[in-house]
């Protein structure tokens, strides 16, 4: 099942695949590229992300704006503070 | 016509593979059937495992440099080449020193990481690294004659080489303060960008009382985002600032333009099928080691078994068989954990790392097998 939401993103990271701590790592790394405001999606199929992301979120101080959890992967909503 | 396979890069998983192929391929290559070029933009293969020991006293960079010509097969056209252009279309290479585009039919990326400090304002002024050899030469200038203040060892970038040696190089720094008599002079502290010390949460729960025992500082969720070489600070993105004497980064990695400007991933890493290391982007056209995106770490051992496997696939391809061989994730490590202790981990897609009691004897062996990696190099180790 594909995760469903309505959020829009400005831009997304697919990390699908990726080993621990890939995914957190490329959320952080396009998360330095993008302006302040802006929403970045992070796909993950990586189970370890449910913590990790929520937990780094609220370290750097940015809103994870909402997590949806999927079959096969799990999308995160991560607005720039 | 004889069938041409490629390889870009000498380091392990390309030296590796070059004389599994000269190996298996023996009658196809001495009937000219099959031709396998290996290009390289140096004339050295270099092991870089040599350079952790560098800052020490240990080990000179040297120690980690030999002629790939001495280390690969006869049977393999050994080229030195700066490759500046992959058409995987025409499937053609174009190189700075010629006007003639090397054609392939099989394309072998092994171009492994480079190290990009220019990301992160004032790291390169400011920070000493042990992944290159003349970071590693400039870091024992600093750390030999280093008797008291604040060590930092920051990892800065991830995915980076060898994720075990930003904990071994602070384990050993402990240990060789604390053996001088230096110990109480010398705070270390050690920051890592996620919530854990380390990458893989095996490891880092197997390594968390370490750092408690020998008093070594701890900063997780720590991503640099400047350095002030001025006032010897690093600041993250989390909004920690901390002042240091002496900074030792690792740096954010990439792998090579050439391969970033060909669309085959991102940031010059190859994405591949994990499995079977072949392009996703790219027919015929492979990745192994630091240059495939596969998931696991980037290191020696990796590029090794990967080589091994790619040889297998590539041989039965080239004989019209189907390729069987597939890579499962193996991965091997020693891991210092002080200047005459070492731990062992091996792991792979499905299992997960147990490191081993660290031991002078899994020390010894890790030294041991630095020694003997000339061996592997040539494809019979």
């Amino acid at each position: 099942m594909t995760p469903q939401t309505d959020i829009e993103a400005d831009a997304t990271v697919d990390s699908r695949g990726a080993a621990c701590p890939g995914p957190l790592m490329d959320l952080i790394g396009k998360m330095r590229d993008v302006d302040q405001g802006a929403v970045v999606r992070l796909l993950s199929d990586n189970e370890q992300s449910l913590g990790d992301v929520p937990e780094w979120a609220e370290e750097a101080g940015n809103d994870l704006v909402e997590v949806v959890e999927g079959d096969e992967h799990h999308e995160f909503y991560v607005e720039k503070a | 016509m004889s069938e041409h396979v490629v390889i870009l890069g000498g380091g392990t998983g390309g030296s590796v593979l070059a004389n599994g192929l000269a190996e298996r391929l023996e009658p196809e290559l001495a009937a000219d059937e099959v031709r396998v070029t290996l290009l390289n933009d140096g004339p050295d293969h270099v092991y870089k495992p040599v350079w952790l020991y560098v800052p020490f006293g240990l080990r000179e960079p040297e120690d980690g440099r030999r002629p790939l010509a001495d280390l690969v097969d006869d049977r393999i056209d050994v080229r030195e080449a700066r490759v500046t252009g992959i058409d995987t279309d025409e499937k053609a290479l174009t190189c700075r020193d010629s006007h003639r585009p090397v054609e392939y039919d099989h394309l072998v990326i092994a171009t492994g990481s480079t190290l990009a400090s220019g990301e992160v304002p004032g790291l390169e002024a400011g920070g000493h690294n042990y992944y290159s050899e003349s970071g590693a030469e400039a870091l024992r200038e600093e750390l030999l004659s280093f008797e008291s203040g604040h060590l930092v060892l920051s990892v800065v970038g991830s995915p980076h080489m060898c994720p075990a040696a930003p904990l071994e190089f602070t384990f050993m720094a402990d240990d060789w303060f604390r053996k001088r008599g230096l110990r109480e002079d010398v705070e270390i502290t050690y920051t890592y960008p996620i919530g854990r010390v380390h990458g893989n949460p095996h490891i880092a729960e197997w390594a968390d009382p370490m750092f408690e025992e020998r008093d070594i500082g701890v900063e997780t969720f720590f991503n640099a985002e400047s350095v002030d070489p001025e006032a010897g600070t690093i600041t993250s993105m989390e909004g920690t600032e901390l002042e240091y004497d002496l900074l030792v980064s690792i740096p954010p990695h990439r792998g090579v333009d050439v391969v970033a400007e060909a669309d085959l991933g991102e940031r010059g890493w190859v994405d591949v099928d994990k499995h079977t290391l072949e392009a996703e982007a790219a027919e015929d056209v492979y990745a192994i080691g630091d240059a495939a995106t596969t998931g696991v770490p980037k290191a020696g051992s990796v590029a090794h078994y990967q080589a091994g496997v790619l040889a297998q696939r590539l041989a039965s391809r080239i004989r019209g068989r189907p390729a069987t061989a597939t890579y499962d994730g193996k991965t091997l490590c020693f891991v210092e954990t002080g200047m005459d202790a070492a731990s062992f981990v091996e792991f792979d897609y499905e299992t997960p790392p147990s490191p081993a009691p660290p031991s002078e004897k899994l020390h010894w062996s890790k030294l041991a097998y630095n020694e003997s990696y000339w061996l592997t190099a040539r494809g019979l180790l």
